[in-house]
């Protein structure tokens, strides 16, 4: 059996997206036809309920019970909204989706309606998706040419139409409560929950906020039963899951494999494993707000529960690869960066306690970090994943507590041999003149921009480690291999 | 595209529709013809999938080779971009990765006119639901 099973994105890559007839030859719109003339939104909910279906945008809430708890709500107007913003860095399943099959979201979206009585959707999308913007507006005309949207849908008397909202660029809108105001207009920043959109959210009405995976697995399951999806995946983590692979991996791109599959399954045999035959070193999931799993991970089943239970998270799906040439300090300050970037600065914790996070990884990386600094990250990331008003500041420390964790001879090595074994950070790296094979060409010398090196011809040259900027031309220019990093 | 007034004009359209999909990869099928599909998601484009997309269509059509050339979301192997998959009635899908206007040249001369086989082939991983 092949080590993939492609659900969410079972017409990407054999449909044109731009086509509603390739849709409905495949299936298309016969789950929302069912669901209109045979089933109630009760009917609908147990069998989401019963599929075990949970969000594929990070949190994994079942998706059954999301519906359920806003068709409870009495209210005279709800919302059904498409969470398309996908700010993790190095995620790119939703817009796969979005790009290849938009019916799929338009479909789900519209059943989703009739189960919670929203009567509008609106798909929230980052700008940055020209594409899929232009082929959700394609697939959003032809689909209310053909009664499928709009008023009356196959003149069953139901009406539910879909608008688009874009956003502007900010990671913290992808955070549901932050998009709803993004989308009212007001700036984007989280608001407590309790209330949960469900009940009270866009205009203070009961809105359902969906992820783009989520909603593109209800038509199927609704056309091939809810046994057929709760007999893929684990016992709590049903169906599967879209990963972008990214970074150091010869196989770049998007697989969907049944939750369960382990680690080295989808790195070594999909994957294609680790580029130039380099070692594995770790796999960050969960974008910004994960952590890392390394070799002792490797044959963990990857499900929602597990990813948690070893300190990471699933998150949206992003899997980065990193190898023996990538500094764990170095990428966990990466994280910080952009996560002291987006934070929108309305919480404290968030505001402040990132910064200060960020500026203790810079000291460590330039060779000026103390035993004092590991114990602030420590506490500090605790503290500010306690105390952070919404998703965004409660897992920005994750990078940094995983690999604290994880990798704490890396951070020993950074502190107190003042060295970084990835020769990554660059000024705990110094370039050296081997004596020995060096020649006195003058070839270094000449090439250094801000003549740090010195020697007489046909003499041993030498750096000074006080002028060297770390550049790397003398290496580069070096015949002789005289030139190496310590 | 008429309006679907009921389930079942929705259900007779597909029933229409599935059969003339399934007519293409016939072999003996007087509606059968080479399917080529060419990913235009954009790490497809970003790699240079359009231009191919508009060689393919373009030279079989000069070549006298009817086809229909179309255009699918992402397929997955976005480090073999720009990527194609070609049907010809009868036989499973082959896809080729890597696919330049030189490779495509190729694709159409000996694979798709000689039927020989030719590298470059990426080798379909997955199920589909």
């Amino acid at each position: 059996m092949a080590k993939q099973i492609r659900i969410a994105l079972r017409n990407c890559g054999v449909i044109d997206p731009e086509r509603i007839e390739d849709y409905i030859a495949r299936d298309g719109y016969m789950a929302l036809a069912t669901v209109l003339t045979e089933l109630t939104p009760e009917a609908v909910i147990e069998i989401l309920k019963k599929s075990g279906l949970r969000g594929r945008g990070g949190g994994g809430f079942p998706a059954g019970l999301k519906w359920e708890i806003t068709r409870k709500v009495q209210a005279d107007q709800k919302y059904v909204v498409c969470n398309a913003d996908e700010g993790d860095p190095g995620a790119f399943m939703d817009r796969s989706i979005l790009e290849g099959d938009p019916h799929s979201v338009l479909e789900a979206m519209t059943i989703n309606g009739y189960c919670t009585g929203a009567s509008k959707g609106l798909i929230y999308i980052r700008a940055e998706y020209p594409l899929a913007v232009e082929r959700l507006k394609t697939a959003m005309a032809q689909s209310r040419e053909m009664g499928l949207l709009g008023d009356n849908i196959l003149g069953t008397g139901f009406n539910f139409d879909i608008d688009i909202r874009y956003g502007a660029g900010a990671f913290v809108c992808g955070e549901e409560t932050a998009l709803i105001h993004s989308m009212e207009g007001l700036r984007g920043e989280p608001t407590v929950k309790p209330p949960f959109p469900s009940v009270e959210g866009y205009l203070k009405k009961p809105t359902n906020v969906n992820n783009v995976e989520t909603f593109a697995n209800v038509p199927v399951i609704l056309n091939k039963g809810w046994e057929w999806f709760a007999s893929i995946g684990t016992e709590r983590s049903k169906g599967t899951k879209v990963f972008a692979l990214a970074g150091k991996i010869n196989n770049v791109g998007l697989v969907e494999v049944p939750m369960g599959t382990t680690l080295r399954e989808v790195i070594y045999e999909i994957g294609g494993g680790i580029q130039y035959g380099k070692e594995f070193k770790a796999a960050q999931t969960g974008g910004p707000s994960g952590g890392c799993l390394t070799k002792k991970h490797l044959d963990t089943p990857i499900d929602y529960d597990n990813l948690i239970a070893a300190g990471s998270m699933m998150g949206s799906g992003g899997l980065i690869v990193m190898d023996e040439d990538d500094c764990m300090v170095a990428i966990a300050k990466f994280y910080l960066e952009f996560t002291v970037e987006e934070s929108c600065g309305k919480c404290s914790p968030c505001r402040i306690g990132n910064k200060r996070l960020h500026e203790i990884l810079g000291k460590i990386t330039q060779g000026n970090g103390t035993m004092e600094d590991i114990d602030k990250l420590r506490n500090l990331g605790t503290v500010i994943k306690d105390t952070s008003l919404c998703g965004l500041g409660q897992s920005s420390p994750n990078p940094v507590l995983s690999t604290l964790d994880n990798f704490y001879d890396e951070y020993m090595e950074h502190v107190k041999d003042k060295k970084c074994r990835s020769k990554v950070c660059k000024s705990l790296m110094q370039y050296l003149v081997i004596a020995e094979k060096c020649i006195g060409c003058t070839l270094c010398a000449r090439n250094c921009p801000v003549n740090a090196i010195s020697g007489e011809r046909k003499q041993a040259h030498f750096i000074d480690q006080e002028k060297c900027i770390k550049c790397g031309a003398c290496m580069e220019k070096c015949k002789f291999n005289a030139i190496i990093i310590n | 595209m008429t309006k679907l007034e009921s389930t079942k004009s929705l259900t007779e359209l597909r029933e229409k529709l599935k059969a003339k999909n399934a007519a293409l990869s016939q072999k003996d099928n007087p509606l059968s013809t080479i399917q080529v599909k060419v990913t235009m998601a954009t790490c497809g484009i970003a790699s240079g999938s359009r231009p191919v997309y508009d060689y393919m269509k373009e030279e079989l059509s000069k070549r006298n080779i009817p086809a229909k050339v179309s255009q699918v979301g992402c397929m997955g192997f976005c480090y073999a971009e720009p990527t194609i998959e070609i049907t010809m009635p009868g036989k499973k899908p082959v896809m080729f990765g890597f696919v330049s206007m030189k490779k495509a040249d190729e694709i159409i001369e000996r694979f798709i006119r000689k039927g020989e086989e030719i590298e470059g082939v990426i080798p379909m991983n997955y199920e589909t639901a």
